[in-house]
């Protein structure tokens, strides 16, 4: 059983993306099908859905990385910044090396001064002359973002972003991306862990089977999902899997 | 595109092994190309055993014959002797490799000829030959080099022969001293001219009825020179019965050191860029890159030409390094550089190319190195096959395969480019500027599936 999305209910400004309609196959398989959202300015919006919901694809979609089959993309003026869910970097280069190729390839205006404010943003400053190779998967994750933020997006999407990490890695990794939020900017995360989303995440967008089947607040989603057995722990975790029984799947 | 370039180079430079491949492997090709071609394959080195006592010779009666002193300096004019002093020291050289064969001739080999040529021989006269059959193909070089030179032996001694039987032929003609053969007993004889001479003179002091009969033998005195003079001709063909007349039908040829310095450089260019290159791109989707370099910052083809560019440049610079090193062994004509870089460049450029290709189509690092290994070495084996070794059938197939893949061309260019007896330049060049494109359309195809 599906319940119908239930969408916008916490926005607070107007919309800086609007998604109507998405939907992509490969081959035979759907991987989306007639998916609609919206995103605001500065709202932390976590796209959430077992393994092959098609959480990849739409990010890749908004990326601009696949072309979908049907549906319409809408965005307010600014770029998109993606960050991939594995670090897409030079191991060979230095921190700062790989932030000033990608400055440059950017066209950004001030190469010194956007690397140093990237560095400092990504707290590597210490780090700065050390190989990529040579940095814990969280620092690289941080760089991954810091390039995903080169061109001063108004919307990041980021694909997995807290996947491999340690709980230190992915606390300070999501202060950082908490920040980016707070300075206005659109973020759109992928996640399959429903306590991550709920606690970092300013709404949810549930996808199952690359249908969206739901589009508002974690309480809301508790709601959807029915009163919940005694006997059945107070979790986030709990209450997904039970919104996802309820819904079919 | 520039950018991407400069990171390139840094990732070389942080990668000191493939930057060490990239340096070392043209020099040392090089220097063990140019050490081979020093070597003068031309002059085989034979160890040289000599058993036969000092001062005898053979003897052909009046023309002389030979001493040993002069046969030595004919058999050694062609061959590189290594005199030893025992079959033991020929054994263990030919054993270490130090030598190709070794050369024996033993003490009665020369009063066996002796005795071959004055019909008196109850056995042939016989050499030793020793040589060390490690390998096929080191077998059939021996067989060949000891056959040739025994052949120019026997040619030599045949020569020599005809040059007795041409004087023989003269003296039985015109008359004068005559020293038989293996006996040393001097003779003078008449000869057929003179004799036809005294026999007219007596004929015509003799009666009419009578002179018939001497005329008779008169004639066929006269008749006997005159046919003698033909055998002079037939001796003369007996010393080369067989002349060479050869024509060229296909193909120039340029010196066969160029023909080995082009092939060196054409390998060392085929493996150096195939790897760099397919190794630069794969690195792009290990690294997770790809997507992100062409999801707007550089298009996929612009990507390619970026790689394309490093592995040109990259043959460029080790090409003309490995030409430099093998300069000191063998003369490269270096005031042929508006020839020689054209010639670089697109065998680089198809090179580069076809290791987009590999790159795109094997999408790991390793197994695009692999695949590189693997497509290059037998393509360079095979495009060197020569006409003839092969049947028709196969060698259509073998020239096919060769001409999909820019290492025979670019052989033919450089062959073309560092000698002017080499073949045409402008054809090689096309064929490299047709692979260059229909490698760069593969490798963009292979592009859709390679993020």
């Amino acid at each position: 059983m599906s319940e119908k999305p239930t969408r916008g209910r916490h926005r607070q400004a107007a919309p800086v993306l609007e998604v109507d309609g998405l939907s992509k196959s490969f081959g035979g398989q759907v991987a989306l099908k007639d998916v609609s959202l919206e995103a605001s300015q500065g709202e932390l919006l976590a796209v959430l859905g077992p393994n092959g919901a098609g959480k990849t694809t739409l990010l890749s979609i908004l990326a601009g990385i696949i072309r979908p089959d049907a549906g319409r993309i809408s965005r307010s003026e600014g770029e998109v910044g993606w960050v991939p869910q594995q670090a897409a970097l030079y191991r060979r280069l230095t921190v700062e090396e790989n932030l000033r190729l990608f400055a440059r390839m950017e066209e950004s205006e001030e190469i010194e001064a956007t690397v140093e404010r990237m560095i400092e943003q990504a707290g590597l400053a210490d780090r700065r002359r050390d190989q990529v190779s040579s940095l814990s998967g969280g620092n690289q994750q941080r760089i991954n973002i810091a390039i995903g933020l080169l061109g001063d997006p108004a919307v990041l999407l980021l694909d997995e972003p807290s996947s491999g990490l340690d709980p230190s890695q992915r606390v300070r990794l999501w202060e950082f991306v908490a920040g980016l939020a707070k300075g206005g900017t659109t973020v759109i995360y992928s996640t399959h862990q429903i306590e991550e989303a709920s606690q970092y995440g300013d709404r949810l967008v549930v996808l199952a089977d690359g249908e969206s089947i739901f589009d508002g607040t974690l309480a809301q989603m508790r709601r959807a999902a029915g009163a919940r057995p005694k006997s059945q722990p107070a979790t986030a975790e709990y209450d997904f899997v039970r919104f996802l029984r309820r819904s079919g799947y | 595109m520039r950018w991407l370039l400069v990171k390139d180079l840094q990732l070389l430079r942080r990668s000191p092994l493939v930057t060490g491949l990239l340096v070392i492997y043209p020099i040392v090709l090089a220097v063990l190309i140019g050490l081979a071609i020093s070597r003068g394959p031309e002059k085989p080195r034979v160890a040289f055993l000599n058993q036969i006592p000092k001062g005898t010779g053979l003897n052909l009666g009046t023309t002389g014959g030979f001493s040993q002193q002069e046969a030595y300096r004919q058999l050694c004019a062609k061959i590189d002797c290594i005199t030893v002093k025992s079959r033991a020291e020929v054994e263990q050289k030919v054993k270490d490799g130090e030598v190709l064969g070794g050369l024996i001739l033993p003490a009665d080999f020369l009063s066996k000829l002796q005795a071959e040529l004055s019909t008196n021989a109850t056995e042939p006269a016989r050499v030793e030959v020793i040589v060390n059959q490690d390998d096929p193909l080191k077998a059939q070089i021996v067989d060949d080099r000891i056959s040739s030179l025994l052949t120019q032996a026997n040619l030599l001694l045949s020569a020599k022969i005809s040059d007795v039987a041409s004087n023989y032929e003269k003296i039985l003609a015109n008359g004068g001293e005559f020293t038989i053969p293996f006996l040393g007993q001097t003779v003078h004889v008449l000869g057929l001219q003179r004799s036809e001479a005294i026999l007219n003179s007596i004929a015509m002091r003799l009666p009419r009825s009578e002179r018939a009969q001497v005329s008779q033998v008169s004639d066929f005195a006269r008749l006997a020179r005159q046919n003698l003079a033909l055998a002079d001709t037939l001796l003369s063909s007996v010393r080369q019965p067989i002349a060479v007349d050869k024509q060229v039908i296909a193909g120039s040829i340029p010196p066969l050191d160029t023909f080995a310095v082009a092939v060196a450089a054409a390998i060392t260019l085929l493996f150096v860029t195939v790897l760099l290159v397919s190794g630069s791109l794969a690195l792009e989707r290990e690294e997770n890159t790809y997507t992100r370099l062409t999801r707007g910052l550089v298009s996929r083809t612009g990507l390619l030409i970026e790689k394309a560019t490093l592995g040109t440049a990259a043959a460029l610079v080790v090409t003309l390094l490995m030409l430099l090193a093998i300069t000191p062994f063998e003369s490269i004509a270096w005031e042929r550089i508006y020839l020689i870089i054209p010639a670089i460049l697109l065998a680089g450029a198809a090179s580069s190319a076809l290791g987009l290709a590999i790159g795109a189509a094997a999408r790991e690092v390793r197994a695009s190195a692999l695949l590189a290994f693997a497509l290059a070495l037998p393509v360079a084996f095979v495009s060197l096959v020569p006409s003839g070794t092969v049947g028709k059938g196969l060698l259509d197939v073998i020239h096919v395969i060769a001409g999909a893949f820019p290492f025979r061309p670019a052989v033919d260019a450089f062959s073309g480019a560092l000698a002017a007896s080499g073949p045409d330049l402008g054809l090689p060049l096309l064929h490299l500027a047709l692979l260059t494109v229909a490698y760069l359309v593969l490798a963009r195809l292979a592009l859709r599936r390679f993020a």
